[in-house]
């Protein structure tokens, strides 16, 4: 099959726009088929961002994010600290609502309806778009009800909460290591199990997507592991952005990723933008820009 | 150029040589935040000692009849009658009817002042417009340092003769109810009652659970809240489900605080309660308080009259007590039992 017009575009914008790459003596193979064929057969869209920009008390945190995320597909946010990549992520279910001072200006398109418009309830934006954040943070009440939480709150009737539990804690793999102390606290649990608590806590809500603010960073390799693994299975069922310092993970994880970084900008303000945003294979392998380029081969900047 | 001389050798063993400087002092520090420890428990413990001697004529010559009695009489013989000081027979020194006022105005002040109080609290801490947030925490604040008798005199001239009336209506709408009849009314109905007492005392200790419980749940941890926020909980939904079970013993704490303070407070209500010994459960009457009667007839009292009044004093110091500890009890015993699994 050949790239369609709008895929030629892209080839030609990078090849415009990245001059310092072949500089640098990075052949840049651009248009590989195969890429583009699997990437943009019928991907059904979750998310459309445009012009995202982000304030904090007036200060701009991040600016210019362009994005589309697919379903059931895992997209992650990489890029060095301060470059805005959990500010956006925090932007997809509104949890900047409830932070002073943070403004949202931009579209981003939930199923394309605009996620900020004035008829849209933050709190059912986030019974769909679920979070686990970087340090696990379950609530301090035993696991059972860590994971009955939600569907407490989403009217699930008392009877049906065995059931919903154990169908999450299950998806979460974290059932058969809790089954017989479902009454003990959560807080008792490792941190790799009450990071995978959290995350049968959000399933057990049966959202759209999960977002996952850098969740294993508080975690040693194996529960590490663990976490990705799981990550592997639930992208059949649900969309997940991530956000991650762990370039590695990144690539084992991601189909898509989005390389941000923190430049000054005109006001002499460091200032998150997004560089490039491709499929996982293409920004480690063959990057377009020479600022991703520098950061997944180490050369920071 | 001056080279700076290591302070010891390297070579010099751990066991020899000089100490920090620091030692010194720390040995002071420690010495004297023991002492100020030790000194809460010898200053509690001399109150304790000195109050049930000089109460002792009280609790030997009556027994238990003194704390489970409810007829409280006073009568001793004069200064200067050969049985001066002495209990003329057939007077009564029960505290029961005492004990129960104290405990039914507290427990009506805490009912008002606890919902009151939490509102207050998560008002100033999430559920408020942020600009009027601390203003709010402030007044409050500046509230709990009015003098209880200032409370009490508006009590007395301000509240109690208005509020008869609203106590009027009440009690006929409650009048064809069962229990409920028992409860809402008076007899008389005034309005120096216990419900009047309770109303003053729930004035004076929202602001201090108010206060407290404030710091409480401004501990909750922020990943907490966004944990239930994330799952599409609503606002009350995020206050019960993450904020409730991170602040409920400090919550509880705040409120045995206040209700400390409503069982030991004295003037205030020794001006509204209308100063009558029974035991009823008609909020729209007289009735007294072991602290309150205390500051009644302290005065004029002597002899076993005085050893009395003293004993009251440690019955409330008790009674206190036992509240603090079983509010305790409740509180780890639920948490013993998460920690258990049951």
């Amino acid at each position: 099959m050949q790239p369609t017009a709008s895929q030629t575009d892209i080839v030609e914008s990078v090849s415009i726009d990245t001059p310092s790459g072949v500089e640098n003596g990075i052949h840049l193979e651009v248009g590989n088929p195969e890429i583009f064929q699997r990437d943009d057969a019928a991907r059904e869209l979750v998310f459309d961002i445009e012009k995202l920009k982000i304030l904090y008390s007036g200060v701009v945190a991040v600016a210019d994010v362009d994005l589309d995320i697919a379903a059931r597909e895992v997209t992650a946010f990489i890029g060095p600290s301060g470059c805005g990549k959990t500010t956006v992520l925090r932007s997809l279910n509104r949890m900047h609502d409830t932070t002073p001072g943070a403004v949202v200006h931009g579209k981003i398109l939930y199923h394309g309806e605009d996620l900020y418009g004035s008829r849209i309830d933050a709190a059912e934006v986030r019974r769909r778009i679920g979070m686990v954040f970087q340090k696990p943070n379950p609530f301090p009440k035993s696991i059972f009800d860590n994971v009955a939480y939600g569907p407490k709150i989403n009217g699930k009737k008392r009877k049906d909460l065995d059931d919903l539990v154990e169908h999450a804690l299950t998806r979460a793999a974290l059932w058969d290591e809790v089954k017989d102390k479902l009454k003990r606290s959560a807080l008792a649990l490792s941190g790799g199990q009450q990071q995978r608590l959290c995350i049968a806590r959000a399933i057990a809500v049966e959202p759209d997507v999960i977002l996952m603010d850098e969740p294993c960073s508080a975690l040693d390799p194996i529960a590490t592991a663990r976490i990705e693994d799981l990550m592997a299975e639930l992208k059949r069922e649900f969309t997940i952005v991530i956000v991650t310092h762990n370039m590695q993970q990144a690539s084992r994880v991601a189909d898509r990723t989005a390389f941000f970084t923190a430049e000054l900008n005109d006001a002499g303000k460091r200032q998150g933008i997004l560089v490039e945003y491709d499929s996982t294979n293409k920004i480690f392998t063959q990057p377009s820009d020479p600022r991703t380029e520098g950061y997944i081969t180490g050369r920071f900047g | 150029m001056a080279t700076i001389a290591p302070e010891r050798p390297r070579s010099q063993k751990l066991s020899e040589g000089p100490k920090p400087p620091g030692r010194e002092r720390d040995r002071v520090f420690r010495w004297v935040t023991f002492a100020a420890g030790v000194l809460v428990l010898v200053i509690l413990a001399l109150i304790f000692v000195s109050t049930v001697a000089q109460s002792w004529d009280w609790f030997s010559t009556r027994g238990l009849s003194t704390v489970f009695s409810s007829r409280w009489s006073p009568k001793v013989y004069p200064v200067g009658t050969p049985k001066a000081g002495q209990a003329v027979p057939g007077t009564g020194f029960g505290a029961w009817a005492l004990i129960f006022g104290t405990l039914y105005t507290s427990l009506v002040a805490i009912i008002l002042a606890v919902p009151l109080s939490v509102g207050i609290a998560l008002f100033t801490t999430d559920v408020g417009p942020r600009w009027l947030r601390n203003p709010v925490g402030y007044i409050i604040d500046l509230l709990a340092v009015v003098p209880s008798v200032v409370f009490g005199l508006w009590g007395v001239f301000v509240l109690a003769t208005p509020i008869r009336n609203v106590y009027q209506s009440i009690a006929d709408f409650f009048a064809p109810i069962p229990v409920l009849n028992k409860v809402f009314t008076g007899n008389p109905l005034l309005g120096t009652s216990v419900m009047t007492a309770g109303l003053i005392l729930a004035i004076m200790i929202t602001p201090i659970i108010t206060s407290l419980t404030r710091e409480v749940l401004a501990t909750v941890p922020i990943a907490q809240k966004e944990g239930a926020l994330a799952l599409g909980a609503t606002r009350w939904e995020m206050i019960r489900g993450a904020v409730f079970p991170h602040s409920r013993s400090g919550i509880v704490a705040s409120v045995m605080i206040g209700l400390g303070r409503a069982m030991g407070e004295t003037i205030a209500v020794a001006l509204v309660i209308g100063a009558a010994i029974r035991v009823s459960p008609a909020l729209f009457s007289p009735n007294n308080t072991l602290a309150a009667i205390i500051a009644q007839n302290f005065g004029e009292a002597q002899g076993i009259q005085r050893s009395a009044l003293i004993g009251l004093g440690v019955v409330l110091f008790i009674i206190t007590l036992l509240v603090n500890v079983m509010a305790r009890a409740v509180l780890s015993r639920g948490e013993r039992r998460l920690e258990a699994g049951k």
